[in-house]
């Protein structure tokens, strides 16, 4: 399997989660923002930071950069694309999911593990983890809580693309166990044909027990399968 | 031709930083401050001389990029 991980100034995750990919043996090549050219990949990854800053809002500019164009392509020819964090903001920003990432609730940058709730394995991305399974997964973002039109909640809802909801160790979803603010403690969706996922927590940083845990491995597993 | 752009979220989405110096306001005395949005501006440019042409392309550009079309609503005015 080849990835290709988007590189943009300021993003800051992007040797995590080639480490990731490399670790569960996919070839990687990072692709500079300026590129014009896309390599042959079975999976996109655009990883999370602070592209250009933040600047206008997160995301806005990274999502009009040169090699976006060729990652919409790519996506509508079905390749899969995962956007983590900063990437999933760049990818509502293209319109490639739908929706938008406020800032939190608390106005706070909030950087801490969290327990997310799997709520469908039925995708390239999920089918390594059970249904219902809980996952602590590390969270760190200023703008993650996710907003979108009552009509494609009821899509998401509905064609069942919510990936993941914040929930407490108990999968419990409510007010509490939600951290930042997003509608129905959303923490992550796919877009309806399910080769694109968008998610704020980060699964590449839960890949080595030595440094967190290895709840982030499945993602990665299902993916190479 | 100049044309200023403001940017502001729509009413229904929750806007915290907002909130917060309207809290703070209230704090400092203003008893008879009622509410606060919290916005963007921008100042542009265009080399036009045709306002209608000109602020059809402010209007494109908030719609391709300044805006947020989901969360935000904008008013351009010439300056």
């Amino acid at each position: 399997m080849k990835s290709s991980v988007i590189v943009f100034p300021g993003s800051n995750c992007d040797r995590d989660i080639a480490l990731a990919l490399e670790k569960m043996q996919f070839k990687n090549s990072m692709v500079w923002h300026k590129e014009t050219f896309l390599p042959k990949s079975d999976l996109i990854v655009i990883p999370g930071g602070f592209s250009y800053g933040d600047y206008l809002r997160s995301g806005a500019i990274a999502g009009k950069s040169l090699i976006i164009d060729e990652v919409i392509k790519a996506a509508k020819s079905g390749c899969l694309v995962l956007g983590i964090c900063n990437g999933f903001q760049i990818l509502t920003e293209t319109g490639l999911l739908e929706g938008t990432l406020l800032r939190n609730k608390n106005l706070k940058f909030i950087n801490r593990d969290v327990n997310i709730k799997v709520l469908n394995n039925k995708t390239n991305f999920t089918s390594k983890y059970e249904i219902g399974q809980i996952l602590k997964i590390n969270i760190a973002h200023n703008e993650g809580n996710y907003f979108t039109n009552s009509k494609h909640l009821e899509q998401l809802n509905k064609e069942n693309l919510i990936a993941f909801k914040y929930c407490d160790e108990n999968g419990n979803v409510n007010n509490q166990s939600n951290p930042n603010g997003a509608i129905e403690n959303i923490a992550g969706i796919f877009n309806q044909k399910k080769n694109i996922l968008g998610m704020m927590p980060h699964p590449e940083r839960m890949i080595d027990k030595l440094i967190s845990n290895t709840d982030g491995v499945n993602l990665f597993s299902s993916l190479i399968n | 031709m100049k044309f200023s752009v403001t940017v502001t979220l729509k009413k229904d989405v929750l806007d915290p930083q907002g909130k917060v110096v309207e809290n703070t306001l209230d704090n400092l005395g203003f008893k008879n401050l009622k509410s606060i949005r919290q916005g963007k501006f921008f100042e542009i440019e265009i080399n036009e001389n045709d306002q209608e042409k000109a602020k059809n392309t402010v209007k494109e550009m908030c719609e391709k990029l300044l805006v947020n079309l989901i969360i935000e609503d904008y008013k351009i005015n010439k300056l």
